[in-house]
């Protein structure tokens, strides 16, 4: 992939003595949903705010639509929507007059269009019958579609979404997800930062993985699975477990076992053993094989093997 | 991948230069402002200052000659409702209300995650500073202008109206005497500008609207107490209210425009001391709200 919509070297904030982003190369290629995956506090935020010019880099380089950032911030913004930390709204303006108001802040907005831009931007979002009213009285998930309205309201070549399902019902998550991918279909780059796993797995053609202020992981998502391990699931009955186990072990396949009416045994393909290669071992010596399946490793596994389990996540 | 191609020429639209004056963000910053309840407020408070002392003059049928300056000279003429109401709001209801709305005008976006959106919408950070620099100039000048007009107002309601015998000892009519009082609220909006300026310094400094509101209203009290200690008289004639009540040079004739341009040059140096600060500390900071 040849042009990048982001990209950054060795992008790094220091907050006092606190990295909070650290050393973060990420390479985001144009007409990408990428999805930017972390737990909270991973410096997933703190990455979208210096890649906008809210914050200033302590260490590395920034270019955004292949210009160098913060320095062409001027004219590289008009052309990026963004949803950054959640919604953010004067609370007595309606909908529709704060959507006005960040339009107008826009120096290039032309504002001849600007009524017709901000109905079909609030159209688009599903917030027309509630246009007129107060944002004071709107629910958590409006306001978060009013936030999405705002990326909208001109035609953008980047979209940074910052969590943008939050507080979001099913139906509101999933319009969320048709909205990316029309915008995707239309060549517009979607950058897409969530700690909703199957959310990213569900519309995403790239993702990267943030731990910690390290970029851990970042690809296609096919290359993030064949990172992960693949494991070879095998059903057998409980007598012959034993045999099954010994075969598997001097293929290189030490697996766990699982009793039951019938047992079932997991392990780690390596690397050079073909699964096919493993049944066939196993029926030549006789164990009677009774399902056999080849688990690919979801993004959730490997999230989780890059940024630790529970609460014992990387700091 | 159609989509490089295609997502190219869109670049160079985006480099395309900016529109050398943009007033719409002006006039929606003066939306925002004038459509808050809370400035309505605020006028609707300053307005009563005359009302309250016109309708307390007039039903105690005048004075003993003590109180704020003008104040025994409403009974004869009503004109003089809006001056009185002026001096008695120079010291603390204005620079509250300047203060609020200084105080606010960084803070109070940061505040509401309004200011992560103005500035990747993009607004410039410096005309962003600027735009809100200048809406409070106009709040000032709302504010004064409130003041005077509600006194003059109630001064014709309530009483008598002739021509104004001036300090000098002259007189002039009725409609002079108008613009006279408008010039006197120009004085007092000029007066606040300083204090604007450090509002507005203040308020890039914290993400908390009512700290910066409070410190600015502290520090325009401050600066007024200075004034009053002799032991700091070197220092007065650098204080930003040091001017304050000086519009008496407007009500001679001919009018006396020495300390209207002394107080211009003060406010002016405030203006740049404290807008300077403010751009630098707002140029490169990291906004987190």
């Amino acid at each position: 992939m040849s042009a990048l919509a982001i990209e950054t070297t060795g992008l790094t904030k220091r907050f006092g003595r606190q990295l909070a982003v650290d050393g973060v190369d990420l390479a985001v290629p144009q007409g990408a949903v990428f999805g930017f995956l972390g737990p909270n506090g991973s410096g997933k935020t703190t990455t979208i705010r210096m890649l906008l010019g809210l914050a200033q880099a302590s260490a590395g380089e920034i270019r955004v639509l292949g210009e160098e950032m913060p320095r062409r911030l001027a004219g590289v913004l008009p052309a990026v929507g963004a949803l950054i930390e959640g919604p953010g709204f004067y609370p007595f303006l309606s909908g529709t007059a704060n959507l006005r108001r960040l339009d107008a802040a826009d120096g290039f907005a032309p504002s001849a269009s600007r009524a017709a831009r901000v109905s079909h931007a609030l159209e688009r979002v599903g917030l027309t019958h509630a246009a007129g009213k107060k944002v004071r009285a709107y629910s958590l998930g409006m306001k978060q579609r009013l936030g999405i309205a705002n990326a909208l309201l001109a035609p953008r070549e980047l979209i940074v979404l910052d969590e943008p399902t939050n507080g979001l019902d099913p139906q509101g998550t999933r319009e969320v997800r048709n909205l990316i991918r029309s915008l995707a279909s239309t060549g517009t780059t979607v950058f897409v930062s969530s700690h909703l796993l199957a959310e990213i797995e569900q519309m995403c053609t790239h993702a990267a993985v943030m731990s910690g202020g390290r970029l851990v992981a970042q690809g296609t998502l096919d290359e993030l699975r064949r990172a992960g391990t693949t494991r070879a699931q095998v059903l057998v009955p409980a007598s012959d477990a034993e045999l099954a186990a010994r075969i598997l072990v001097s293929l290189g396949l030490p697996p766990e076992v699982l009793s039951g009416p019938e047992t079932e045994l997991t392990a780690p393909i390596p690397d050079g053993v073909a699964p096919e290669d493993v049944v066939a071992a196993l029926v030549r010596d006789g164990v009677r094989v009774r399902g056999f399946a080849v688990q690919r490793a979801s993004l959730e596994d490997l999230f989780v093997a890059l940024t630790g389990e529970g609460f014992d996540v990387v700091q | 991948m159609s989509s490089e191609s295609s997502a190219a020429p869109s670049v160079l639209v985006a480099r395309r230069p900016r529109r050398a004056v943009g007033w719409g963000f002006f006039v929606s910053e003066l939306g925002v402002l004038f459509r808050r309840r809370r400035t309505w407020a605020m006028m609707a408070a300053l307005a009563a200052i005359p009302i309250l002392i016109a309708v307390a003059i007039r039903l105690t049928d005048g004075g003993d000659g003590r109180g704020p300056a003008f104040l025994d000279r409403i009974t004869q003429n009503g004109l003089f409702v809006g001056m009185t109401a002026l001096v008695v709001s120079i010291p603390l209801f204005l620079p509250l209300t300047v203060g609020v709305v200084t105080g606010d005008s960084i803070a109070g976006e940061a505040n509401t995650g309004t200011l992560r959106y103005l500035l990747v919408s993009p607004v410039g950070r410096i005309r962003l500073l600027v735009v809100k620099y200048a809406a409070a100039a106009v709040f000032c000048l709302a504010a004064t202008v409130t003041v005077a007009l509600a006194g003059i107002l109630i001064g014709i309601a309530l009483f008598p109206v002739g021509p104004v015998t001036l300090l000098s000892g002259d007189s002039v009519s009725v409609g002079e005497s108008l613009l006279r009082s408008l010039l006197i609220a120009g004085y007092v909006t000029l007066g606040l500008l300083g204090l604007s300026a450090i509002g507005l310094f203040i308020s890039t400094l914290t993400d908390a609207p009512v700290g910066a509101m409070a410190a600015t209203v502290v520090i325009s009290i401050v600066s007024q107490v200075l004034g009053q200690l002799s032991q700091t008289e070197w220092l007065h004639p650098w204080l930003f209210s040091y001017y304050w009540l000086d519009f008496a040079d407007l009500l001679r004739q001919p009018i006396e425009w020495s300390s209207f341009g002394a107080n211009a040059l003060l406010q002016l140096g405030y203006v740049a001391v404290f807008g300077a600060l403010a751009y630098g500390r707002f140029a490169s900071k990291d906004v987190l709200s």
